[in-house]
């Protein structure tokens, strides 16, 4: 490792923040008027684990982190995340090795929690063929002028609705049941490692009936009717070479951000590349082509600038041969486009340049919404990184944690 | 009857051993959740299926039953499978 990296790593200690995660183009105006209203602190980053949940509280510098956690010692928490229309309501999807799923709230940003009277569950049948909920994957606030209105996707998958701000859970869409995506959506055979994952559930500013989302494997799907019935949206989508693109069970779609800026504009990384697409276009375009060829554009995250549709972020994995899913050759970067996918720049300042084999999962990197933006991160190997120049530096602020499954951006109000 | 809560269910009950009525296991689990909401569908499942890792025994007896019938005297335990490393 070069000497002024060993001293951007020794300098990774607890470090600073602020943010804000936003979707939409309004919000994004919001988020701006809410983070200098909130500008005497930090944002919160909620990190969670295999082995729990933790909260690290910033300060309006983005520099010292006070750490609150864990909380659910011992539990898998697939995602945490703050509900950004009250600033306080926070929902976290849980399970353990022994116990069925289910989604603990809080409304004192976890000071307290309590479990949701009705989990996600799919329906009750008599014939033998009913499915069961293994995990709730991901959360999504509705749409703005919703308040109350979650989404949730699982594994195996599954749309879910809370109207009541996680206190009860439904079944959002026939899709649960048409046995033509079930057929899509794969046994646990298929997908990822842990079984096949509903994703990047996207509610559109302007609309709430506006729906994105992406399916491990099973395409990425556009509702227009609140999720009553969906279409597909994998034109121009590579898949493994030899199956066929336009079944759409070939299809894994592992993280699709939509642009806070221009709702019109959606980044996705794919297994099969990084691309974009601007609606009402429905072909996609692989973006990540221009990414250097010894890196390739394989990963699963991605991050979206808030006020600028054209600046993304990936964490690249290597993809190649087995599929290690670890950094490219040891050496971790972030790969930022200023110009929507037409060039790449290496970002690695602060991170190690040799030996570090970590990877970070699809809902494991997130950005806040203050100027700068705040970047942030979190590896399999339990630490959490953060950037508070739009990626230029990078700081460890925090080790030794378990697997860390997703972060996400907070503005407790 | 009492039945006897694992460990990691004590975050409902507060303590291994709990009262409850019923005719059969599956009301017993009925009647647990009544008291400490939430409890049976961390054990059962939406397809009213045992969990993979959490076994019932009645009398030292292992069951997959919950339509088994039991008796105020009969001793119930819930356990959590062994498993992983």
């Amino acid at each position: 490792m070069s000497t002024a990296k060993k001293k951007a790593a020794k300098s990774a200690k607890s470090a600073a923040g602020r943010l804000k995660k936003s979707a939409t183009h309004s919000a994004a105006k919001r988020t701006r008027r809410t983070t200098q209203g909130t500008a005497k602190r930090g944002p919160t980053v909620l990190v969670a684990t295999r082995k729990g949940a933790w909260l690290f509280h910033g300060d309006a510098a983005r520099r010292n982190w006070r750490i609150d956690g864990p909380h659910f010692l011992g539990q898998i928490i697939q995602h945490a995340v703050l509900d950004p229309r009250d600033g306080r309501t926070l929902l976290a999807a849980a399970k353990t090795g022994h116990l069925g799923p289910t989604v603990f709230r809080s409304t004192d940003l976890g000071r307290t929690w309590k479990e949701a009277q009705q989990p996600p569950a799919f329906a009750k049948r008599d014939d033998g063929k009913g499915r069961v909920v293994d995990s709730t994957f991901w959360l999504t606030p509705g749409h703005a002028n919703e308040p109350g209105i979650w989404y949730a996707g699982t594994s195996p998958q599954g749309l879910f609705r809370s109207d009541d701000g996680g206190v009860t859970w439904r079944g959002a869409s026939p899709i649960n049941d048409d046995p033509r995506y079930i057929a899509w959506m794969g046994t646990v055979q298929d997908g990822t490692p842990d079984g096949p994952k509903m994703h990047s559930i996207i509610v559109d500013p302007r609309d709430p009936k506006h729906l994105y989302l992406g399916m491990s494997g099973g395409g990425v799907h556009e509702s227009t009717d609140g999720g009553q019935t969906f279409s597909l949206l994998i034109d121009g989508l590579d898949v493994v070479e030899g199956f066929p693109k336009n079944d759409p069970t070939v299809h894994d779609p592992h993280c699709i951000r939509v642009a806070p800026s221009n709702p019109d504009r959606l980044y996705q990384q794919n297994h099969c590349g990084i691309y974009r697409i601007d609606r009402p276009s429905n072909t996609w375009v692989r973006i990540g082509r221009s990414m250097p060829k010894a890196v390739g554009d394989a990963g699963f995250n991605m991050v979206v600038h808030p006020r600028d549709d054209d600046t993304c972020w990936v964490l690249p994995m290597d993809g190649q041969t087995v599929w290690p899913r670890t950094s490219i050759d040891g050496s971790p970067a972030v790969y930022k486009t200023r110009n929507g996918g037409k060039t790449w720049q290496r970002q690695d300042q602060g991170m190690p340049d040799a030996q570090a084999w970590w990877t970070v999962k699809r809902q494991a990197m997130a950005g806040d919404a203050r100027e700068p933006v705040g970047l942030y991160f979190g590896t399999t190997g339990g630490e959490l990184w953060m950037s508070r120049d739009e990626g230029a530096q990078w700081q460890c602020i925090a080790r030794h944690l378990p697997e860390i499954y997703s972060v996400e951006i907070a503005e407790p109000a | 009857m009492k039945i006897l809560i694992p460990s990691p269910l004590l975050s409902y009950t507060g303590r291994a051993h709990v009262d409850v009525e019923g005719a059969t296991l599956g009301a017993l689990l009925t009647d647990l959740d009544r008291q400490y909401p939430g409890i049976r569908f961390r054990m059962i499942d939406e397809q009213d299926r045992m969990r993979r890792h959490v076994r019932f025994f009645v009398n030292g007896e292992p069951t997959f039953d919950l339509g088994l019938a039991v008796q105020p005297t009969d001793e119930v335990c819930i356990v959590q499978a062994l498993s992983g490393g």
